[in-house]
């Protein structure tokens, strides 16, 4: 799928907008996006911190990226899975960005893996694994049901 | 910027007292994340029972529609870490380690509920089963485990 299609569905779901989302690239099984910093999104008041499902959502999403990137045509996906390890904080008030790779792709099945990060990618907050339930021979994106194994 | 509040009040200050006082908006008054996602949490028998009431800005896909999956995941992360100082002494606010999040479901526009269960509370860290479900409490639409640090 070409980065306007992918960037026009990113923006049709209502939680990456008042996440304020956007995306940063997106290439053959890579994307970048970012989540910029805001008040809002504090889930420790006592430190400033941004609350870690913040990053859930952002890695979510960036994994789904990925993994769109990789396809002719859009299909619908769903979550199966997602386990993020915090490595380290995140800094109050900074952007957060995802990197994700989807390194593997079956008809039915998609694996993803990827980062959150402040400036360094090699220096990540969290890391994050995937896998995705793949929709082959869908092309609404309002027949399947997320989260539903077909 | 946050922090603790004009008395030096902390979010552990604040769920000892709502649990005196059964105050439980003091809580998520404090944290913007919570009014942000509609989240509130309330006293289950000495459960957190953490509801998130439906909104549009929560929604993940418009056309099915379904809420975003994400947001279900942070719900659940937040059952977790209130149900750790619901039952804790600690002094300080646990810190999630790693968080694993199965969907089983899609989720539903509607209002959304989590809780969660202590597997095993050691020294340093605890380990924690969430569900979530929406109409019907033996369908979860959403499971979780994960690992929390109870030191700083």
């Amino acid at each position: 799928m070409d980065s306007a299609t992918i960037q026009r569905l990113f923006l049709e779901t209502p939680h990456n907008r008042a996440l304020g989302f956007s995306i940063v690239e997106v290439g053959t099984g890579e994307g970048v996006a970012k989540l910029p910093y805001g008040d809002h999104l504090i889930g420790n008041p006592d430190m400033g911190l941004v609350h870690g499902g913040v990053i859930t959502t952002l890695m979510d999403v960036t994994c789904a990226l990925s993994i769109f990137s990789t396809l002719d045509a859009f299909q619908p996906m769903a979550t199966l899975d997602l386990r993020i390890d915090y490595l380290k904080p995140a800094l109050p008030r900074k952007d957060i960005y995802g990197y994700a790779h989807c390194y593997k792709r079956t008809r039915n099945v998609a694996f993803a893996r990827g980062v959150a990060y402040h400036d360094d990618r090699d220096d990540p907050i969290a890391n994050a694994v995937a896998t995705f339930i793949m929709s082959p021979g869908i092309t609404s994106p309002g027949i399947t049901s997320p989260g539903a194994p077909q | 910027m946050s922090g603790p509040d004009k008395a030096g009040a902390t979010l552990l200050d604040a769920i000892r007292r709502a649990r005196e006082t059964g105050d439980f908006a003091a809580i998520t008054d404090r944290i913007p994340y919570a009014g942000f996602i509609g989240m509130t949490v309330a006293d289950a028998g000495g459960h957190a029972l953490v509801r998130m009431s439906v909104s549009e800005r929560v929604v993940g896909n418009p056309m099915l529609p379904a809420l975003h999956g994400g947001v279900v995941g942070a719900l659940m992360e937040s059952a977790a870490l209130f149900q750790l100082m619901w039952e804790g002494q600690s002094t300080h606010l646990p810190k999630t380690v790693n968080f694993t999040v199965e969907y089983y479901r899609s989720p539903k526009v509607e209002d959304t509920f989590a809780q969660a269960t202590i597997l095993r509370r050691g020294r340093r860290i605890a380990n924690l089963r969430v569900d979530a479900w929406q109409d019907d409490r033996d369908k979860p639409i959403c499971g979780a485990h994960g690992h929390f640090l109870l030191q700083p």
